[in-house]
């Protein structure tokens, strides 16, 4: 065989292989959450707040968890949406190429790396300062500084691939700049956004980190945005944390519910989207 | 013997530097097909997207001199220009349909400036697709996306839309270039029809096309205006001697 054509199938399966790698490890982490989990899987875990003894094994569940999570996330993302959608149209629609959009990119880019246990650690500063307790709203506020450059970012990068064929339509119809923006840019730019925001929320749904000092971790469900919160990454640490094989099998299992919610939000946001995706232009 | 409906007077554009339009000045006649020719990056673009003052979009453009509309000059200062935009219809050279539904691109811009009665946005939407030749093909499918239609039809939805917002001037930049033979046709045959309510610009290349429908003809080389006229004054008997080397193919 000649040289250039060993050469060509080596790479391929190069790819290939690197591709299986990618797609097995995924397998391989759902498969062995679930299997673990499975056996302590119940109808009490989703439904049941901890009961005294718990943690070394007694009755109970992480409902705690469950809610505090869906709350922190929430929370976190709708308030980081309501921040990054302008912030992104802004950057390419209003302030491209200035030097203001591109320092703003930049820093988005260095915050994104920070790892979350700084925001975490920033965000329980900022608390002892305003004489503030671990909470649901400091969660929140640390898991909303955590999404903001994910979201933005995310957001940006598709917003500046909406053709400039569309925008001139809108222009020459005599649009004004705001006009474009929401009725043509964000609707064109739609399931990207939506993809941010997934992002976004998986990211703030998985973090212990973060809300480790700021959310604190408690029993009970939160009664208000000053009660602490508890949330499933802490869940499955402090599960796993334990010398009791029973309640490690929980840890599992409570990973297994996180993987579940985070899957399902995202297939269903896909769904919801499907009725606006076919409007886009290719 | 041609009412002008627009004037370009000493009109310069220079993008980044680069000077596209040099001292252009001519008037373009009212509710006739007035063709702008010229190989490729003469300006002829340039000159269309100053109409309606398009070229505002892009990076670093300074323009010069004047572009009177109805006794306005469009460059100026206090001018609204989303009223100029209004007032003049634009088909760009690939179909660019809004990501919207069939309906939904047609009543953008009457929604835009504040049209928002049902029955008032039907009436407008039916009327523009009849005049773009294109209600009979979509009348039952106009809440799908406009995405589905040929590229073709597109085209003639863009026409439609541009239509909506009650313009006086079209400004067409190739609109048949990314279409197929039939299509073209029918692009072709609804701007002769629309030109007795219109005033009608279009670019091409084609010589043969600016033969078939231009009444005046404007013929540009490397952003300066070489000649304009009656159409078969210009294509027929240049006095230009650049004019005469485009009409025979030695330039291109």
């Amino acid at each position: 065989m000649d040289k250039r054509k060993v050469e060509e199938n080596f790479f391929k399966g190069m790819m290939i292989a690197s591709t299986l790698i990618v797609v097995g490890s995924l397998l391989a982490v759902l498969i062995v959450v679930l299997l673990k989990g499975a056996p302590a899987l119940s109808l009490s875990m989703l439904t049941q707040t901890p009961k005294g003894g718990y943690y070394l094994g007694k009755e109970g569940g992480i409902l705690n968890a469950i809610v505090g999570s869906l709350y922190l996330a929430g929370g976190a993302t709708t308030i980081a949406f309501v921040i990054s959608l302008p912030t992104a149209l802004y950057l390419n629609e209003y302030a491209n190429r200035s030097k203001l959009a591109s320092f703003t990119r930049h820093s988005l880019d260095i915050l994104w790396s920070v790892p979350s246990i700084i925001y975490g650690v920033f965000g329980y500063t900022i608390m002892i300062y305003l004489g503030m307790r671990a909470s649901l709203l400091g969660g929140i506020m640390a898991l909303t500084l955590l999404e903001l450059p994910i979201m933005i970012r995310a957001m940006d990068e598709v917003i500046k691939l909406v053709p400039l064929k569309l925008k001139e339509a809108s222009y020459a119809l005599g649009a004004t700049k705001l006009e474009t923006t929401l009725n043509v840019i964000a609707k064109q730019a739609l399931p990207g956004i939506v993809m941010a925001i997934l992002l976004a929320l998986g990211r703030a749904m998985g973090d212990a980190a973060s809300v480790l000092f700021t959310a604190g971790y408690t029993d009970n469900i939160p009664g208000s945005l000053f009660n602490p919160a508890a949330s499933l990454p802490l869940a499955v640490f402090f599960q796993l944390g334990t010398p009791f094989p029973e309640v490690q099998q929980r840890a599992y299992a409570s990973g297994a519910i996180l993987l579940v919610i985070v899957l399902s939000l995202s297939i269903a946001s896909r769904l919801l989207t499907k009725r606006f995706m076919k409007y886009v232009i290719r | 013997m041609f009412k002008p409906h627009i004037s370009v007077e000493k009109l310069n554009v220079y993008y980044e530097g680069h000077h596209a339009l040099k001292d252009v000045t001519v008037d373009i006649p009212e509710k006739r097909i007035t063709a702008i020719i010229g190989p490729s990056g003469c300006g002829k673009t340039t000159l269309l997207k100053s109409l309606n003052r398009l070229i505002d979009l892009g990076d670093g453009v300074k323009v010069s001199g004047r572009v009177l509309v109805d006794g306005v000059n469009i460059f100026d200062n206090g001018v609204d220009v989303t009223n100029i935009r209004k007032k003049m219809g634009f088909i760009a050279q690939m179909p660019n349909p809004l990501p919207m539904s069939i309906y939904d691109n047609i009543a953008y811009g009457p929604r835009i400036h504040g049209a928002k009665d049902r029955k008032e946005l039907d009436q407008i939407v039916e009327r523009c697709l009849r005049a773009a030749g294109l209600w009979n093909e979509v009348n039952n499918r106009l809440k799908e996306p406009a995405s589905k239609l040929s590229a073709g039809q597109q085209q003639r939805l863009c026409l439609a839309r541009a239509l909506a917002v009650k313009p006086e001037v079209l400004l067409c930049d190739e609109p048949t270039s990314a279409l197929d033979p039939i299509s073209a046709r029918h692009i072709e045959g609804q701007l002769v029809t629309l030109k007795k309510d219109y005033t009608i610009l279009f670019v091409t290349h084609i010589l043969r096309q600016a033969k078939r429908l231009a009444d005046y003809v404007v013929f540009l080389y490397l952003g300066e205006l070489v000649e304009h006229g009656p159409a078969e004054e210009v294509l027929t008997n240049p006095s230009d001697p650049r004019t005469q080397a485009y009409l025979k193919g030695e330039i291109s």
